[in-house]
């Protein structure tokens, strides 16, 4: 494997990380907020 | 206050991703794989930062049986899990190519596993009681026991003889050569911005789950 291959694996994987994280926050704020959404309205 | 945070770091990465990958030389020993430390060394601060925050936090939810504090403290938490996981990985990926071995019983090495699985029990222990409130004491526990690794972590390299290197920055100087430290510097603050907004996001969906 060349040199930069694992340079990008390195980076690859913390975009993955961090991405998947802020990714789950994103769809649980959704969720919490169609909820409220859901209970204002009805 | 938040699109501004947002944006300020996601420029700090931005800026961070180009020092590292684009103008930071390659190192005379370990080559392009410097690179790598660009992420590793950041994850790792980060993960002390995570680690700070949900002692302090869960401390406080302790003493004061605030929730707000205990918001903190699962945040932090699941951060320090996250950072010192990343950084586990990071190392692996600079250590195959440049030690030969994807992993190492050393040391530093063991210390920080120890870490990630300290935080990975601290947010078990919280999910799998019966009562949240006993998950919920028992995760700020986990939380103030498990902060006391970070001073082993980041000394265990000073305390015994280890494969990894030890610091580059410490009292006695920078060991570092200017253009190295630009990007190390630059990534380190976007890390440390990138926890800050991750911590606020994470404690306010905390909030308004309980609030639901």
């Amino acid at each position: 494997m060349s040199p930069w291959a694992w340079v990008l694996a390195a980076y690859g994987c913390a975009a993955l990380l961090v991405g998947g994280y802020v990714w789950r926050l994103w769809c649980r704020y959704r969720h919490v907020s169609r909820v409220r959404l859901g209970e204002a309205d009805g | 206050m938040r699109p501004f945070a947002v944006g300020a770091t996601a420029a700090l990465l931005s800026v961070g991703l180009f020092l590292a990958l684009w103008v930071s030389p390659p190192d005379s020993y370990q080559g392009e794989y410097v690179r790598i430390l660009y992420v590793h060394v950041p994850a790792a601060l980060a993960a002390y930062g995570a680690a700070a925050v949900a002692c302090g936090a869960s401390a406080l939810y302790l003493w004061r049986r605030d929730l707000r504090w205990d918001f903190v403290g699962r945040a932090g938490a699941e951060l320090a899990a996250l950072f010192s996981g990343l950084t586990l990985l990071t190392g692996m990926l600079w250590g195959k190519p440049v030690w030969g071995v994807w992993w190492a019983w050393d040391a530093r090495l063991v210390t920080t596993a120890v870490l990630f699985l300290l935080y990975v029990g601290c947010l078990l222990v919280r999910d799998l009681a019966d009562d949240p409130e006993r998950g919920r004491r028992l995760s700020a526990a986990v939380a103030v026991l498990a902060f006391l690794d970070v001073p082993v972590v980041h000394y265990s390299v000073v305390w015994f003889r280890t494969l990894h290197q030890g610091p580059s920055i410490s009292l006695q100087g920078v060991k570092l050569a200017p253009e190295f430290l630009l990007p190390l510097a630059v990534n380190t603050l976007a890390y440390l911005a990138l926890l800050g907004v991750l911590l606020a996001e994470r404690a306010r969906l905390a909030s308004l789950e309980v609030e639901r």
